[in-house]
């Protein structure tokens, strides 16, 4: 089936921007994504947007489809009734650089503040050996594309510009998650590292993160939370301090 | 092509989606769905909870089957001397209470603020009371936000301890579901009530066991699973409970419910107990 679609799609940059009507053709089978670059082939050539792969596997295209954050390449247009108006937006929680594209460098600085994975003391590489069994949580958020969806979703920076600095974010905290699970990583302040300099405490467990995740990932349940109880473990529980503090053994 | 003129006044979200530095479009959100559905229903449903649950302990009334030894979870263990003494299976703890006061004063904190800091139910109220945010992409109407770093949201850290004080509860309530295979003459019996009883003790357990500070404590915390395989046994049988933990929590509230307003109903005379056997 062939219809015309009536799409609303931001145009501008900082300085400003409009939400700007198209009437542009779709077909069986077509995502959003095929339908910004139909727009862009035919009726506005500048239109800027951010795509690589079109199979949801790069998230590089991410957007905001009639309000909601998404992968454009991964949202068929069927989702969408013939006559209704799809609005297409950048995502809102990072400064725009011109149309549908954002700055995303926030969420590389955050990257870069996370100690990375320490080889256990005494063990050459090559020579890690690892339970399947001990690996698989932290398997989970390795299937974590960086689309940034759950970044833009999560409303502590996206309602509130100036938590950026102290939030890190969904993303980075899963990532935190995944080396405190890890059954080699030889660092055992990561979850002080998640309260005090990622801020995990400022998540409210809304689980917008979770809904929006295109690969399916349980961020909160299975990495958010576990992080939330490690810290609760070493700063929470004064029976555990207590316990620590008798044993004289590290949390 | 034409212009949509999405500017206008300054929106109410100066600091979020409405930053200098972003997409100036003012609207707080661009959805198109029924967003505001599921906080609405969520903040009504567990208001008239509430209110329900506020009436029938402050009531002091109806709340004991003497019969059948049906006692409703809301005023279990029953403690005070404004008990029917048949109810007292652990004693008189206290005297008499004054009107309005619940009769399971002692524990009803507990379980409250297990449910309070409950990991689901933070989701819930927080989106559909406090609106923080009221719905995912939806910009929330607060101007600064600390989230549960300050008290007294930093005390939702201390969820695992009121997880214990729901497993001594779960105890007491497993007690008198087994107390209510009761008889007419005193003897072994079965009713209506005795299997509503249970079914709510099973939920309650259920809801208990799926707690995400259960399932860290059992074996989540853990960094080699290989070696506690029986801790990673029962870790994941948690697990898999966990992830039904919402529906546990409003099913629990229904059969809380259903279980003291049963009670109430049989214990008012409005109601004659369906009896299965004696």
């Amino acid at each position: 089936m062939t219809y015309d679609a009536h799409f609303r799609v931001w145009r501008g940059d900082q300085e400003g921007g409009d939400l700007v009507d198209y009437t542009v053709e779709v077909n069986e089978g077509e995502v959003v994504l095929d339908i910004i670059h139909r727009i862009q082939a035919t009726q506005a050539g500048d239109l800027a947007v951010r795509w690589n792969c079109k199979a949801g596997k790069c998230g590089s295209c991410s957007a905001e489809v009639n309000g909601r954050p998404r992968l454009m390449c991964m949202t068929r247009m069927s989702t969408y009734a013939a006559d209704e108006t799809v609005t297409v937006t950048p995502l809102r929680a990072f400064p725009v650089t011109k149309d549908l594209v954002t700055d995303v460098s926030y969420n590389y600085a955050k990257a870069r503040q996370i100690p990375a994975f320490a080889p256990p003391v005494g063990v050459a590489p090559g020579e890690y050996r690892m339970q399947q069994v001990d690996v698989e949580r932290s398997q989970e958020f390795r299937k974590c594309i960086e689309c940034f969806l759950c970044q833009d979703t999560c409303h502590v920076v996206r309602d509130h510009e100036d938590n950026k600095e102290a939030f890190a974010g969904p993303r980075f905290l899963i990532r935190a998650a995944e080396l405190d699970m890890h059954p080699l990583d030889a660092r055992d302040d990561r979850a002080d590292f998640a309260r005090d300099e990622q801020g995990i405490g400022m998540c409210n467990i809304t689980k917008c993160c979770t809904e929006v995740c295109p690969e399916h990932i349980k961020i909160t349940d299975n990495g958010i939370i576990p992080m939330k109880e490690r810290v609760a473990d070493r700063r929470y529980d004064p029976v555990r301090w207590l316990g620590r503090t008798i044993t004289r053994r590290k949390a | 092509m034409a212009q949509t003129d999405v500017g206008g006044s300054a929106p109410d979200t100066a600091s979020g989606v409405g930053s200098p530095t972003r997409a100036r479009i003012a609207a707080r959100t661009l959805r198109t769905d029924r967003w505001w559905v599921e906080p609405a229903l969520t903040f009504t449903l567990l208001c008239l909870w509430l209110l329900y649950a506020l009436i029938r302990t402050a009531s002091q009334r109806a709340y004991f089957v003497a019969e059948y030894h049906y006692l409703s979870p809301f005023s279990s263990p029953c403690l005070t001397a404004s008990c029917d003494p048949a109810a007292r299976d652990f004693g008189t703890w206290f005297g008499k209470f004054p009107p309005f006061v619940p009769f399971g004063l002692l524990v009803l904190p507990f379980l409250l603020g297990f449910r309070l800091t409950c990991y689901y139910y933070r989701k819930a109220y927080y989106r559909s009371f406090w609106l923080s945010p009221p719905a995912c992409a939806v910009a929330e109407p607060h101007a600064t936000y600390t989230g549960e770093t300050k008290f007294p949201l930093i005390m939702q850290n201390l969820h695992r301890y009121f997880f214990f004080a729901a497993i001594i509860v779960s105890l007491v309530n497993t007690f008198d579901a087994v107390k209510a295979f009761h008889g007419k003459d005193g003897g072994f019996g079965i009713g209506l009530g005795t299997i509503i009883m249970v079914a709510n003790v099973v939920l309650l357990w259920a809801y208990t066991a799926s707690c995400h500070s259960c399932r860290h404590l059992i074996g989540g915390r853990l960094r080699h699973f290989s070696k506690h395989p029986v801790r990673y046994k029962l870790w994941t049988q948690v697990s898999r409970l966990n992830t039904r933990h919402m529906q546990l929590a409003w099913t629990t509230l229904a059969s809380l419910l259903v279980t003291d307003a049963y009670i109430g109903l049989v214990a008012s005379g409005h109601l004659t107990d369906l009896r299965l056997f004696n």
